[in-house]
């Protein structure tokens, strides 16, 4: 099985609230990664038969939205937001403090795997900037000495 | 249908009118008002993605591009004005900022939308100053070259490829700045290598493996001709170089949107004229001495051959002689050879490799009106039954013509297929027999229930059978299409059924011109035009003395040949050795004549070989499988080869016939020059002017085909079409068949159906680089993927 | 999990329940939940719309298209399955409203589908919401499995005999997917590239059928219209601009936080009142109003502006999508425009030309401007830029990158200059980037 049987069954009963096969493609992706952590070949091929499409078709798809990948990257995804609001509000300082810290840069994951880091556009934090999301979890109102916080308690969880 | 109304709008002042639901940018070209695009392609679905063709619509507060806008009442629309114009410019001055500005090297340079554009709306001084995106172009395929810094994202091939082909082998990736094109199979393309991306390219970003790097645009003569493999009949515009051989034809295709074709082309069309400087290609005749064919000249050759057949016809008689025609030749040639056959040789132990039962289809439609319909037709109608074959293999063309039918128009397809064809996936019903019950189909079409019984399975309910047979019975003017899995009596079966419905019928043969070989009589049953060969008929008082007895098929002349009755046997652009898989022994005491381009398995054997000029390189017409007939147009010349026509004419010579007769020439030269062409002085020289000016032989020697479609024309009934309409470069539809008076059929007679695919045409195919380049690749990545198992 | 604020000022309509703990359908249930469904279910379809339309209510997702209209383009006869579709993509920059009212009444949205769906004769409801706010899909996904649960989805809803069901759907990452068009495209699996229009979406939508699209915070501004009837809503704000609305306040700015205010409130009392003015003593530049998306307004203009959507088009600017963004006097425009045009450039989906090529045109000129290699004529080129993408792309993200770009280059032209050939950026510490640092020019 390329995905978890749960995964799958949950597709396919997803897959049933709409008209066309492919409806449910993008979420269908989404939580695939979740599973794998990349997008996988196999998986593309094993979702482009579930929804009948072309493998072309589904890449065209994955590579349009940016959550979606194909490569693996770190355990905890640490995604920046450096737009407008945040930036104000000291969003680079913290991207930056998280460089120095991990010591990678945009799109680069730690050598252990633990860590990658993504300067990403609005999160919806606006009113609470500047903020991060590590895989889905919002931290908000951050400095780099609260960053380092997030980014030690990310670190103790993965030792647990 | 009822017309659509139509609708007056006024663009820059001028009232135009247009049927309702025209788009606007359609509507200003019918008047010759251009708007630029690149995105819009017709019969393409709309993208208005470039923003080319902007134009001004009173009352409405944005600019609206044209592409996509359906006219309406009193629309009033200024498509030229400084604001329109610098909105053109600014689209431009966008695409140049990322664009390579390497006209010079690049294939389009010349033919190119982008520089055109960049001319007209002078977007010469450039704003940008960051460094330019640059990434290494890309083999996709043997044919398919990607460079992606020059594409500016149109997404016509994506259409092309996906829409008109139904291949969907190209996709876009990525977003915004990084969009780009991208192949189905990560770094290269799976697909049917037709070229249509390359050819529908707006700028050089995909670029042909022929072609590319060769010659710039204006260094060639282009010269529209007939595609030579399939029964199809594509036009193909032939980019031609001087070279030491003579000619070099640099690359095919089809931009004009001329011919019964419009753009459409296979990789044939496109790019499989190279088989005719294949390194093999035969270029002097050969002589067998001491067992061995060696070279020899022309003189030796042709007074060797014309000793030998006289020889035999005047010791033997003609019935121990055989001649075997060519579909790839043109009518004047095939017309000649069975002239030469009747008339000189004295025999009517003539055939060709029957592909399919065009005799049978003629002798089932004898005598009805519209019997027959045309490519373009197919594109039209509104229902269209398909009784096996596998056109996107081996009608590439047809396959297109349905498709877009279903695509544009919604027209109703009905398959029957042993094999799950690919054209299933436009059909609104696709029934799936088992392999030869096609024809109890066609019974079950024509009221016999008990023939459902071997028809239906799992897939096919008999509900279905009834279902499709009902919508046909009730189908409006459908065109029925039919394989070479229907014979003889299934197609007399089947037309008539079809009568019933008003239908018309392609009867499907494989072969450029194998439709004409049938109805230039290469039977030995049959003169031209169908006409039974021991029945009435006037060739007689045309021609003299002909032999009034049927003559021997291909197989009969193969067993009269093992069996010492057949003396001599004539082949001309054929290889029955391998096409019937006959022993070549059968001819190791005949004395066997072969016209060939390449040293065949049937040519191998022969005793005298005449290399023969190729299609590309001589004029003449072709019938496509529909009857559509078309002219060949001479591309260029390759030294030391003679055409099929010529060799005849010059063999008969030698036996001392008459040639004048052979080829009526001379027959009213003057008066048809001078007079019939048109009153004042001077007509006839600025006709064979304009003749050869055309790559087209003016009538003034033996070697002129068009003396003997003059012959045609007059001798054979349903060819009595407008001459200066084909000569013009349009296709003519001709309807032998329907006037044919063939008589009872003699028993069934061998088909044998070529069974190309896309990537291979009979014998000539062999020689072709780059469909074998293709095959090989294929067999490479498919090796590739078994070992990464 | 974002926190909530509060200021004597606001009138909470649509924030009501925030807080509350109403993302519970008993807790819901308890606050009044699920009773405008019950009321609109006894309501002809005409009159629900009407009821909307009083109550003046414009789309919350930016473009400020009367609701009620809206709905009325739907044909009442239909071939096709009609749809109702949330936009929950929320990715407007400086917006961040939808989540909260996800996150704490995630059940108005769920009953302004259904009412919505009621008024144009749909029976199904899609509520897509962007893949970054997994966690609000983890509660839509409950909530509505406990409104079928309890009867007030699936079939016969409420005992009413009609059948009413409600999906949710998640993006992956992509701004351009909240355009409506794009947005039913990527519900439907695909890229998320916009449609050609017309047709509009509420003749041919969702698989061809006609589809109202309408904003979170739209929705569930619903129930509240038909419980409290519409003129009353209406009465909320100025004429003809309805109710309350969430401005995002966020940027410079003391109380940052979402604050629900009647439309029409003055900008300037909504900075220096409600937002508790700008921190560290520092003075007042400029004012996005309305998300990235808006013409940025300077201090002067701010004072003068009431949040309303008329006092905004007379200007013939928008008021957008309630994202307030304060800029203090220490900001460099030069930046902010570069931020701004860096996000564009990124979300641009890329199929028309002026779009994908104008905005990564205007990113590279930006970032090297903003890095002191700027040339006199690059000012008038990046305006000349965004001019020529205006009103010419295939969609409005390409006006939506135009715009403020254009506003910034009209109103801040002197700090573009002091930026010119060589000089560093006047607002960044001294010595923090040199012009052999610089991206490349050709
Ligand atoms: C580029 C672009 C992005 C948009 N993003 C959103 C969005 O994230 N959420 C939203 O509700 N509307 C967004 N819109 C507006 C929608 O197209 C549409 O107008 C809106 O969802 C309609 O709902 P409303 O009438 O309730 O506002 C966006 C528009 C554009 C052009
Ligand atoms: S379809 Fe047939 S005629 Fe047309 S290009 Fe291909 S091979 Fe030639
Ligand atoms: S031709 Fe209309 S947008 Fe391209």
């Amino acid at each position: 099985m390329v995905i978890s049987e749960k995964l799958d069954r949950f597709f396919d009963e997803k897959m049933k609230e709409y008209p066309t096969q492919r409806s449910f493609l993008v979420p269908m992706l989404l939580y695939t990664q979740d599973e794998l952590g990349y997008l996988t070949n196999e998986a593309i091929a094993h979702i482009a038969k579930k929804v009948d499409l072309t493998e072309l078709e589904v890449r065209n798809v994955i590579s349009y939205y940016s959550m979606l990948r194909t490569k693996p990257l770190g355990k905890y995804h640490v995604q920046v937001c450096t737009n407008i609001s945040c930036m104000l509000r000291g969003g680079e300082e913290v991207f930056e403090h998280c460089k120095q810290r991990l010591g990678i840069g945009h799109k680069q994951a730690t050598p252990d795997g633990l860590f990658s880091l993504e300067e990403v556009e609005c999160i919806g934090a606006c009113s609470w900037a500047p903020a991060v999301q590590v895989n889905y979890d919002f931290h908000e109102n951050l400095t780099p000495e609260k960053m380092d916080a997030v980014l030690d308690q990310y670190s103790r969880k993965a030792k647990q | 249908m009822a017309e659509p109304k139509s609708i007056t709008i006024t663009v820059d002042g001028k009232s135009l009118s247009a049927p309702a639901g025209t788009l606007l940018i359609e509507a200003c070209k019918a008047v010759g008002i251009e708007v630029p695009s690149f995105c819009y392609y017709p019969g393409l679905s709309l993208q208005a993605a470039c923003r080319m063709c902007l134009v001004r619509i009173e009352k409405m507060p944005k600019l609206q591009t044209a592409c996509t806008v359906q006219i309406t009442d009193g629309m009033v629309v200024t498509s030229d004005s400084d604001e329109v114009r610098q909105a053109r410019k600014s689209m431009i001055e966008l695409l140049l900022g990322n664009h390579p500005l390497d006209c010079p090297v690049c294939d389009a340079g010349g033919e190119c939308e982008l520089q055109d554009m960049t001319f007209k709306y002078g977007a010469a001084e450039s704003r940008y100053m960051e460094g330019k995106l640059h990434k290494e172009e890309q083999q996709w395929s043997p044919v398919v070259y990607f460079d992606r810094p020059r594409c500016i994202l149109c997404y016509r091939c994506v259409r092309a490829c996906g829409e008109g082909m139904d291949v969907w082998a190209l996709g876009v990736q990525n977003r915004g700045s990084s969009s780009v094109i991208a192949p189905n199979q990560g770094d290269h393309l799976e697909c049917e290598e037709c070229g249509m991306c390359i050819d529908i390219c707006p700028v050089g970003a995909l670029t042909s493996g022929a072609y590319r790097y060769k010659t710039r645009p204006w260094e060639m003569k282009h010269v529209g001709t007939i595609c030579t493999h399939c029964g199809d009949g594509c036009k193909t515009t032939l980019g031609m170089r001087r070279s030491d051989t003579g000619m070099d034809i640099v690359r095919g295709d089809n931009r004009d949107k001329s011919g019964i074709n419009g753009d459409f082309l296979c990789i044939k069309g496109r790019y499989a004229f190279d088989y005719f400087d294949h390194k093999d290609r035969l270029r002097h005749p050969l002589i067998r001495r001491n067992g061995q064919l060696t070279q020899a000249t022309w003189e030796e050759a042709l007074e060797h051959v014309g000793k030998r057949l006289k020889e035999i016809r005047d010791t033997q008689g003609g019935q121990a002689i055989g001649v075997i025609g060519s579909n790839r030749t043109t009518n004047e040639e095939n017309y000649l050879l069975q002239k030469f056959a009747r008339t000189v040789l004295g025999t009517n132990n003539i055939d060709h490799h029957r592909t399919t039962d065009f005799a049978g289809f003629a002798r089932a439609i004898t005598g009805k009106q519209n019997a027959t319909a045309t490519m373009r037709d197919v594109a039209t109608a509104s229902s269209i039954l398909l009784i096996g074959n596998d056109p996107t293999e081996q009608h590439p063309l047809l396959a297109w013509n349905i498709r877009s039918n279903v695509r544009l128009n919604r027209a109703k397809l009905f398959i029957v297929n042993s094999r799950p064809i690919k054209l299933r996936r436009q059909a609104a019903a696709f029934l799936q027999v088992p392999e030869g019950r096609e024809s109890k189909f066609v019974a079950f079409l024509n009221g016999d229930d008990t023939a459902a019984g071997s028809l239906t399975s799992p897939a096919v309910s008999n509900d279905s059978l009834k279902q499709v047979r009902d919508q046909l019975r009730g189908a409006q003017d459908p065109i029925i299409i039919f394989g070479s899995e229907l014979r003889g009596a299934d197609i007399a079966a089947l037309v008539k059924f079809g009568s019933g419905v008003r239908a018309m019928f392609i009867c499907l043969g494989d072969y450029a011109n194998s439709r004409g070989a049938a109805d230039m009589g290469l039977y030995p049953d049959l003169f031209p035009g169908y006409v039974a060969a021991d029945g009435p008929h006037n060739f007689n008082e045309e021609w003299g003395k002909v032999p009034q007895v049927k003559g021997m098929d291909i197989a009969g002349m193969m067993q009269a040949a093992k069996d010492r009755k057949l003396a001599a046997l004539y082949v001309v652009g054929s290889n029955p050795v391998t096409d019937y898989s006959f022993d070549p022994a059968a001819l190791q005491n005949a004395f066997v004549v072969v016209q060939e381009l390449f040293l065949t398995e049937t040519a191998l054997l022969a005793e005298v070989v005449f290399p023969a000029a190729s299609a590309y390189e001589k004029a003449g017409t072709f019938t496509n499988t529909c009857g559509d007939i078309q002219l060949l147009k001479k591309a260029g010349e390759i030294s030391s080869v003679r055409s099929d026509f010529e060799i005849i004419v010059r063999v008969a010579d030698r036996m001392g016939a008459d040639t004048k007769k052979l080829v009526p020439f001379g027959k009213g030269v003057h008066a048809d020059m001078g007079q019939s062409r048109g009153a004042q002085s001077g007509e006839a020289d600025r006709h064979a002017v304009w003749l050869t000016a055309n790559n087209l032989d003016p009538r003034l020697s033996p070697f002129d085909p068009m003396a003997i479609l003059d012959e045609i024309q007059r001798l054979v009934p349903g060819y009595e079409f407008s001459r200066l309409n084909l000569i013009a470069g349009n296709d003519e539809h001709v309807t032998a068949a329907e006037h044919s008076n063939a008589g009872a059929g003699n028993g069934l007679v061998q088909i044998v159906p070529a069974n190309d695919s896309l990537f291979t045409s009979g014998t000539l195919g062999r020689y072709s680089h780059t469909l074998n380049s293709v095959i090989e690749n294929r067999r490479s990545t498919e090796s590739k993927e078994v070992m990464a198992d | 999990m974002a926190d909530l604020v509060s200021h004597p000022d606001e009138t909470r309509v649509v924030s009501q329940r925030f807080g509350k703990g109403a993302a519970d359908i008993n807790r819901h249930l308890e606050l009044d939940g699920y009773k405008a469904v019950q009321k609109a279910l006894q309501m002809q379809p005409d009159d629900i719309i009407n009821e909307v339309k009083t109550s003046n209510l414009r789309g919350r997702g930016g473009a400020g298209f009367s609701t009620g209209m809206k709905w009325a383009f739907v044909p009442k006869q239909s071939d096709k399955p009609k749809y109702i579709l949330v936009n929950g993509d929320e990715s407007e920059p400086g917006t961040c409203k939808d989540r909260l009212i996800l996150e704490h009444d995630p059940h108005s949205v769920i009953e302004g589908v259904v009412i919505a769906g009621l008024a144009v004769g749909a029976k199904v409801g899609y509520v897509y919401i962007r893949g970054e706010y997994r966690y609000l899909v983890d509660i839509m996904r409950k909530a509505i499995a406990d409104a079928y649960a309890k009867g007030f989805l699936g079939k016969n809803i409420f005992g009413s005999g009609k059948d009413f069901d409600v999906h949710w759907h998640t993006g992956a990452g992509a701004y351009e997917v909240g355009e409506e068009s794009a947005l039913m495209e990527s519900l439907e699996g695909k890229r998320g590239i916009p449609r050609i229009r017309p047709p509009f979406p509420a003749i041919v939508g969702l698989w061809g059928g006609p589809t109202v699209i309408n904003n979170v915070e739209t929705l569930a501004s619903v129930p509240h219209i038909i419980l409290m009837g519409g003129q009353k809503f209406a009465d909320y704000g100025p004429p003809k601009n309805g109710g309350t609305r969430l401005f995002c306040l966020s940027g410079h700015i003391n109380k940052p936080g979402v604050y629900e205010l009647p439309l029409g409130y003055p900008l300037k009392k909504m900075i220096y009142e409600v937002g508790g003015g700008i921190p560290n003593g520092r003075k007042l530049k400029a004012v996005v109003p309305g998300g990235s998306s808006t013409f940025v307004l300077t201090a002067e203009e701010a004072d003068q502006m009431n949040m309303d959507f008329d006092s905004f088009s007379k200007r013939g600017e928008f008021l957008g999508s309630g994202g307030v963004v304060v800029l203090d006097d220490q900001t460099c425009m030069v930046k902010f425009a570069l931020r701004v045009m860096k996000f564009y450039q990124h979300e641009s989906c890329g199929w028309c030309i002026p779009c994908r090529e104008g905005t990564d045109w205007l990113k590279k000129t930006l970032t090297r401007f903003h890095a002191g290699g700027g040339l006199k004529k690059d000012i008038d080129n990046i305006k000349y830029l965004a001019q020529n993408m205006l009103g010419r792309t295939f969609c409005p993200l390409g006006d939506a990158a135009a715009i403020p770009t254009m506003s910034i280059v009209d109103k801040w032209r002197s700090e573009f200059e002091a930026h010119l050939e060589g000089r560093p950026c006047p607002f960044e510490p001294e010595g923090s980037r040199t012009i052999s640092e610089l991206p490349v020019i050709a």
